[in-house]
């Protein structure tokens, strides 16, 4: 993987086909490190599984749950000095309060710290591929945090128009591209200011 | 600024339009979009179907859909054609510029783009 935001949409996707009703994409960028959460409420795995899933010689072809995706991530995170942690609460345990927790933490002055890229390509990817699934986005940086709850956009959306018309993938891309630029020429305003 | 009202307008603009869209899907274009095909480079090439097919006004009887892996990694990005009545069409290795060929030349057109698709990659 060229950039973090495809092992974000890699690993997502496990939480669609886990039958997540909600996948959370949280990123908190600090000083030197960016930790990247991606919480589901799907079915979730058994300790057994949760074990394997970051081993890519493990799972065969007819068994696999999940595959390479969790050890790319897990690789990317480590190179940087950074890890992976995994927790997961299976439905058959916990029918109330189930699913899954990827955790990846990257020093971002790490010379193999991969480039961010494109997020927004990557949550537009998602929500056009998963319109019934609920996306809630948030990356928390210098400046104002940058969001996106596809719940929010459901209800003002109601039950006539997917979230996946092309209309409304457009508004997204914007609305996010907005946030991210707004932020950008805030800080640059504050940089004159002091200069 | 975007604003939600703003998606209460496009609301308003499409609720008609979608009901007429239901059940005329003539076409599905379907993306690989496993670990395979994120790798290899599937998320821009969606989004080239995506809006090629809108900028295209072909949007009323074509659907662009993901599914997961479908066995042939190594040749990702893999894109399929599904049509009624004629056989599926398997493109391998796309890119987002032959994307944009395959939507003028074969949806619009009619014209399956052979050098792009799996028979024509193992022939060579």
């Amino acid at each position: 993987m060229k950039e973090l935001s495809l092992n974000i949409l890699d690993i997502a996707e496990n939480s669609v086909k886990a039958g997540a009703a909600l996948v959370q994409i949280l990123l908190t960028q600090r000083q030197d490190t960016l930790t990247i959460t991606i919480a589901d409420n799907g079915c979730g795995m058994t300790p057994e599984v949760l074990r394997s899933v970051t081993d890519p010689f493990y799972t065969t072809r007819t068994t696999r749950k999940v595959g390479l995706g969790l050890p790319l991530l897990k690789l990317a995170a480590e190179q940087t000095g950074g890890s992976v942690r995994l927790t997961s609460r299976p439905a058959g345990e916990d029918p109330e309060n189930h699913g899954t927790e990827v955790t990846a933490l990257f020093h971002t002055n790490h010379i193999d710290c991969p480039p961010m890229g494109d997020v927004s390509a990557t949550l537009m990817t998602l929500i056009q591929g998963h319109p019934e699934t609920d996306f809630l986005y948030r990356h928390e940086r210098p400046g104002k945090p940058v969001e996106l709850d596809t719940r929010r956009l459901r209800e003002v959306l109601g039950s006539d128009v997917p979230l996946n018309s092309f209309e409304v993938l457009q508004w997204i891309e914007e609305y996010l591209r907005e946030q991210y630029q707004t932020d950008q020429t805030n800080q640059e305003n504050r940089e004159e200011t002091e200069t | 600024m975007k604003s939600l009202a703003e998606l209460a307008e496009i609301r308003e603009r499409m609720k008609d339009k979608i009901a007429l869209r239901e059940g005329n899907n003539e076409i599905r274009i379907v993306v690989g979009m496993a670990t395979c095909g994120i790798a290899a480079g599937a998320r821009p090439v969606l989004n080239a179907f995506v809006e090629g097919v809108n900028a295209q006004g072909l949007e009323d009887h074509v659907t662009v859909t993901q599914t997961g892996c479908i066995g042939i990694c190594q040749y990702e990005p893999v894109v399929e054609v599904f049509q009624a009545g004629k056989d599926k069409v398997t493109y391998v290795k796309m890119t987002a510029e032959k994307a944009a060929r395959v939507i003028s030349e074969h949806i619009k057109g009619g014209k399956v783009v052979e050098e792009y698709t799996i028979t024509y990659a193992k022939k060579a």
